[in-house]
This record gives C-alpha cells, sequence and structure tokens, in this order.
C-alpha cells in the first residue's frame, strides 16, 4: 500500500524522531512497564493514592489522622461512657441519634478526603504546543531569551469581565474559578481551599461533602457537648459535682475537646452557609473578587440570584465524574523512537502524558517549525519554577474583609505558602483547627524537581534536559 | 499520486466498516491536529466554541461540523442541568451520606456515555472517511475537543514534507478530492 516514492522521505522523518525521543532515559524503560500500569502510578500531581487508585488524598496527611482520631475518641468515650446512663435516665433516642450523626460525619468526612477535588488533567504536549502557538501569535513575541509576559485570556461572563490565567505548571487557561494548589501541584476546578484538617483539597466535586461534614460535625459537637453536661449535671444532682467528674472522667475530656472545637467548626460551618448562599468560593471571598469594595459594577457573575438556588445548586447539583481517570490503564503506545517502520501511528487514544511520543510526530511533520517549536517548550519549562512561584497565583489577601469569626480564618490554607508574611496566625491549640503547614525552601525544592520530571516526561531536547538537571541541583 | 488518494479513502470507508477506527490510524500518517477550546461566555458550564476552525476548511462542511459541536453542546447542557431529577439525586445521596453513589451511577455519567456514542458514531459516519478523528472531551479534561487529521500515506510524499498544516494547498488537494 505504500508507495515506494514515500519510503525514504518517511525514514527522514523518523530518524529525526529517535534523536529527540531517546534523549530521557525513563521513557523507553518506562515503556516496557507501562502496558500494565495505571495512570495514577504516573500521575503528575503531589498526591497521594490507595486502595490502587481509588483513594486519593493529598500528601501530607497527618492533621488528617489526627482529625479522625479526634473524632473517633470522643464518639467513642461518649457511646462508652455518657450513653448508657443517659440511655436509661433519659431516653435510648439518644445513642441512637448520636450514632447517626456520628455515621454521616464519618461518611462525608472519608468522601471529602478521599475524593478527586476536581483535578483538572494536565495538557497533553500537543495542546501545551497549540496553546503556545495561539498565545505567541497573539503576544507577537518570538522566541526570545526572556520569559514571555504573563498570559491571560479575558472572558465576559453574564456581564462581568473575568480575567482566565494561563497555569504554567499545567500547561492550560484556567477555567474560572479554577486554581492551582501549589501544595497539591494541581489545577482544581472551583477551587475552594486546601483543607490539611481532611487531607485534600475542596474543590468542585467535593465540597457539598465537605460542607455536610462541618455542618454534621457541629451538630454532633454541640449534641455531645449537650449531653455530656447533662450527664455531669444529673449525675452530681445525686452524688455531687466532685464525685461526678470521678465517677465519669471521660466526660472532663469530651467536654474540653467539644468546648475547643463548636466555636471553630460552627464558625466555619456559618462562614461556609454564607459562600454557598451567595454561590462565592473561599477563595473569591478572601480576595474580595465579588466585592462592592472593587467597584459599584462588580457582582458575582455565578451567582443564581437568590439564597435557595444558591444553595440548592452547589449541594443538590449533578456530580460531574473525575477527570483524571485515576484506575484507567496506560495506552501503550508505538514504540516511535526506534522503529521507523511503523511510523507515525497509534496515536489517538494514549492519555499519558509522561509520554511525548505522541507529540513529536507532529512536530516533526512540520520541519520549518521544528527549530521553534521545541526549543519554546524547553524555555517555558526552564521557566517553570519561577513561573509557579511568581507568577498565576492569587495575590495574597492583606485583610479579611468579610470574616467576622476569627477562628474562621485558620482552616484555610492560602495557595501560596512561600509567602509568610500573610499567612493567617493560629489563635489556640489542637482542638481548634491551627490551619498551618511549615513551608518555604522543602516545597520550592519540590516544585524544580517536579518541573524535572515534567520536562524529562515531556521529552524536550537533550540539552534542554541537561540543563534543568544543573538547575535542580542547584 | 492523484489517482491514489480515491483508492486510499475507500480503503477508509472499508475499514471503517470493520468499525475499526484504529485501522485508520494505521493506514494514514497524522498530519495535525486542531483543538476546539471552551467556551467560558456563560459561566462555568461546559460549552465549546462554534467557531469553525480555519484548518478544517478544505475538510469538512462548516454546517456538519457546527452541529456535531452544537449538539456536544446540548448533551453537556442536558448532564449539567438543574432542575428536579437533579435535585431528587442530591437529596437521596445526601441521606444516605453520599454511599448510594458506591452502587448507583450519576445521571452526568450516563449522559457521558451517550456522548461517547455519539462522538463514535459521528466518527464512523462522518469524520473517518473525510480522514478526521474526534476525540472525545472526556479524555482531554473537557478542555478541548480534539480533531486529528490525517493524511494519505500516498499523498504524504508530497503533502507532508512540505506543507505545514494540513490546510495548506497541497493537502487541500487531497482533501477536496476525498471531502466532496
Amino acid at each position: 500500500m505504500t508507495p515506494g516514492g514515500g519510503g525514504p522521505m518517511k525514514d527522514c522523518e523518523y530518524s529525526q524522531i529517535s534523536t529527540h525521543s531517546s534523549s530521557p532515559m525513563e521513557s523507553p524503560h518506562k515503556k516496557k512497564k507501562i502496558a500494565a500500569r495505571r495512570k495514577w502510578e504516573v500521575f503528575p500531581g503531589r498526591n497521594k493514592f490507595f486502595c490502587n487508585g481509588r483513594i486519593m488524598m493529598a500528601r501530607q496527611t497527618g492533621v488528617f489522622y489526627l482529625t479522625l482520631v479526634l473524632i473517633l475518641v470522643t464518639s467513642g468515650l461518649f457511646f462508652a461512657f455518657d450513653c448508657p446512663y443517659l440511655a436509661v435516665k433519659i431516653t435510648p433516642a439518644i445513642p441512637v441519634v448520636g450514632g447517626i450523626l456520628f455515621f454521616f460525619v464519618m461518611g462525608t468526612l472519608l468522601r471529602t478526603s478521599f475524593s478527586d477535588p476536581g483535578v483538572l488533567p494536565r495538557a497533553t504536549p500537543d495542546e501545551a504546543a497549540d496553546l503556545e502557538r495561539q498565545i505567541d501569535i497573539a503576544n507577537g513575541t518570538s522566541s526570545g531569551g526572556y520569559r514571555p509576559p504573563p498570559r491571560t485570556r479575558e472572558v465576559i461572563i453574564n456581564g462581568q469581565t473575568v480575567k482566565l490565567k494561563y497555569c504554567f505548571t499545567c500547561k492550560i487557561f484556567r477555567p474560572p474559578r479554577a486554581s492551582h494548589c501549589s501544595l497539591c501541584d494541581n489545577c482544581v476546578e472551583r477551587f475552594d481551599h486546601h483543607c490539611p484538617w481532611v487531607g485534600n483539597c475542596v474543590g468542585k466535586r467535593n465540597y457539598r461533602f465537605f460542607y455536610m461534614f462541618i455542618l454534621s460535625l457541629s451538630f454532633l459537637t454541640v449534641f455531645i457537648f449537650a449531653f455530656v453536661i447533662t450527664h455531669v449535671i444529673l449525675r452530681s444532682q445525686q452524688t455531687g459535682f466532685l464525685n461526678a467528674l470521678k465517677d465519669s472522667p471521660a466526660s472532663v475530656l469530651e467536654a474540653v475537646v467539644c468546648f475547643f472545637s463548636v466555636w471553630s467548626i460552627v464558625g466555619l460551618s456559618g462562614f461556609h452557609t454564607y459562600l454557598i448562599s451567595s454561590n462565592q468560593t473561599t477563595n473569591e471571598d478572601i480576595k474580595g473578587s465579588w466585592s462592592n469594595k472593587r467597584g459599584k459594577e462588580n457582582y458575582n457573575p455565578y451567582s443564581y440570584g437568590n439564597i435557595i438556588t444558591n444553595c440548592c445548586a452547589a449541594l443538590c447539583g449533578p456530580i460531574s465524574p473525575s477527570l483524571i481517570d485515576r484506575r484507567g490503564f496506560i495506552q501503550p503506545d508505538t514504540p516511535q523512537p526506534a522503529a521507523p517502520t511503523n511510523g507515525i501511528t497509534m496515536y489517538g487514544a494514549t492519555q499519558s502524558q509522561s509520554n511525548m511520543a505522541a507529540a513529536t510526530p507532529l512536530l516533526q511533520s512540520e520541519p520549518s517549525l521544528t527549530s521553534e517549536e521545541l526549543p519554546l517548550p524547553g524555555k517555558t519549562t526552564l521557566g517553570t519554577p519561577c513561573a509557579t512561584l511568581s507568577l498565576g497565583q492569587p495575590t495574597p489577601p492583606s485583610s479579611m474583609p468579610n470574616l467576622t469569626s476569627e477562628t474562621v480564618l485558620t482552616d484555610m490554607i492560602p495557595l501560596k505558602e512561600e509567602h509568610d508574611g500573610h499567612q493567617f496566625l493560629t489563635p489556640e491549640e489542637a482542638p481548634s483547627p491551627p490551619g498551618m503547614l511549615s513551608t518555604g525552601s522543602p516545597i520550592t525544592h519540590s516544585h524544580t524537581l517536579h518541573v524535572l520530571s515534567l520536562a524529562s516526561q515531556d521529552s524536550l531536547h537533550e540539552d534542554s534536559v541537561r540543563g534543568l538537571v544543573k538547575l535542580s541541583s542547584v | 499520486m492523484a489517482t491514489e488518494k480515491p483508492c486510499l479513502l475507500i480503503e477508509f470507508v472499508v475499514s471503517l466498516e470493520g468499525h475499526n477506527l484504529q485501522e485508520l490510524r494505521r493506514s494514514a500518517s497524522l498530519a495535525t491536529k486542531v483543538f476546539v477550546q471552551r467556551d467560558y461566555s456563560d459561566g462555568t458550564i461546559c460549552q465549546f466554541q462554534t467557531k469553525f476552525p480555519p484548518e478544517l476548511d478544505s475538510r469538512i462542511e462548516r454546517q456538519l461540523f457546527e452541529e456535531t459541536v452544537k449538539t456536544l453542546n446540548n448533551f453537556y447542557a442536558e448532564a449539567e442541568k438543574i432542575g428536579g431529577s437533579s435535585y431528587l439525586e442530591g437529596c437521596l445521596a445526601c441521606a444516605t451520606a453520599y454511599f448510594i453513589f458506591l452502587c448507583m451511577e450519576t445521571h452526568y455519567e450516563k449522559v457521558l456515555k451517550k456522548i461517547s456514542r455519539y462522538i463514535q458514531e459521528q466518527n464512523e459516519k462522518i469524520f473517518a472517511p473525510r480522514g478526521l478523528l474526534l476525540t472525545d472531551p472526556v479524555e482531554r479534561g473537557m478542555r478541548v475537543i480534539e480533531i486529528s487529521i490525517y493524511e494519505d500515506r500516498c499523498s504524504s510524499g508530497s503533502a507532508s514534507s512540505g506543507s505545514s498544516s494540513s490546510s495548506g494547498s497541497s493537502s487541500g488537494g487531497g482533501g477536496g478530492a476525498g471531502g466532496r
């Protein structure tokens, strides 16, 4: 079927392809193993996966275990020590209601922590190249030695001008309301905040679970607190206060934990109820994106106008499925580096972003553009460590405009921990959420390493890869 | 060369009747890809731009393409519709502490399956005979509709060596013979 005339022409093309893709040592080696691997194993973000990709969490899960321990221990003590007395003295409905609340809290907590918050998969090399081309045409800049200016696109939504920022890590223009979480190194749709207490980002897909979690936890905390107090009071009516405390020491512990938790959890629930009713994210609220202070014409274009619809949309709207397909198998591509005979085929369905195999044939088929195309991505990636630190990120807030409850602040992790100055301070200790993670150099370092792995996966020119290796060793 | 193009296109159609689009990929070489981006003018709902990409000018009729994109947009609107049935699903899920999602498929997932069937069908009937291939947006994170443009191998000697984009005049001849 192939005419003889096409043969030598094809050989020329393929020999060019082979030099580029042989440069990253990992990809041919990986290809042999790739056939059996699932996509979560090569996921580029900083996430942890369990149960063969079914469970997805952030990298730092220590605080999540603390949350779990606090809830389990407090509830366990309540059921073990207070409920027997109360069930007999007052009504057996108390442990039943407590049990239902506890079940609900655990279910929603695990759902929030284990599900995909709405991570946007990174752009395939072709998409990234296409976007780069469009941006360069728009900017009118050639591939100079400097990093091009920040890239934004403007779109008018419901009468408001919204700026879409370009994410240098994910190589996409972020959809409206999406944001890049620097802790998880992912762009997340409708990004609310990164919650260390649930060990995950809170975004479009798990916001309702998060809200139901804090709401039910508020009820559970108030419930336990109220009935522990009741228990102690009832006992002290019989045996005196100090004896009552001696008889059920667990009640003291529970009361202390609940007392400190109530303020923060109830405050947080109230705050999120406000956010839901105005259809804003924590991120937007902190930045004051839609506040009147920015201008009289500034309003929230996503709000449906009335509170009921906003609430229903946030809590009962459809849940979009996960876009990252963690448990899918990586499609093996044709071994394009060393197989000139096979050709640039089997291209279509690959999703493996660790595979630059897909892009090089495309780029190579445009020989006139080769010299321009490849160094460009290299330069972009070289710029990425700086870019992720300084570009395309929300400006740190200097004030807390809408928050009345000070304890509410402590739950939110800002997106850029590198700026220590604006971090929320922790008023108290363990029971109320401190919400701080140590930041700074570990993350910047891992940014660089992460960029490195991206670069090798992108299978850039050999020199670019060597350059990045030198960069990481600094 | 010109005489070989019709025979290749017939091979395209023949291979598709074996419902194997892989054969299309094997028998043709990929020339370029076009990306149809998301249209955010109505907010965050999933919609794609219906603007006709210039690279497809010689390959497919404008109206066919726009109709495909509009149908896809309608499917996505149906998936994301907030109304009685979605409220019911949401409340039921909430009442069961979301454990029901372990056994039940959401409305959105059902519509996504419909969409992938539709795209498969469109590929077989409309796009592949013209040497194009649509990729389901869900495989690209719902960011783009990726349209792969394939060149015939016979014409690749003349087309791919010189032309960068497939809408160049050299490939226009190949596309023209096939598309009309």
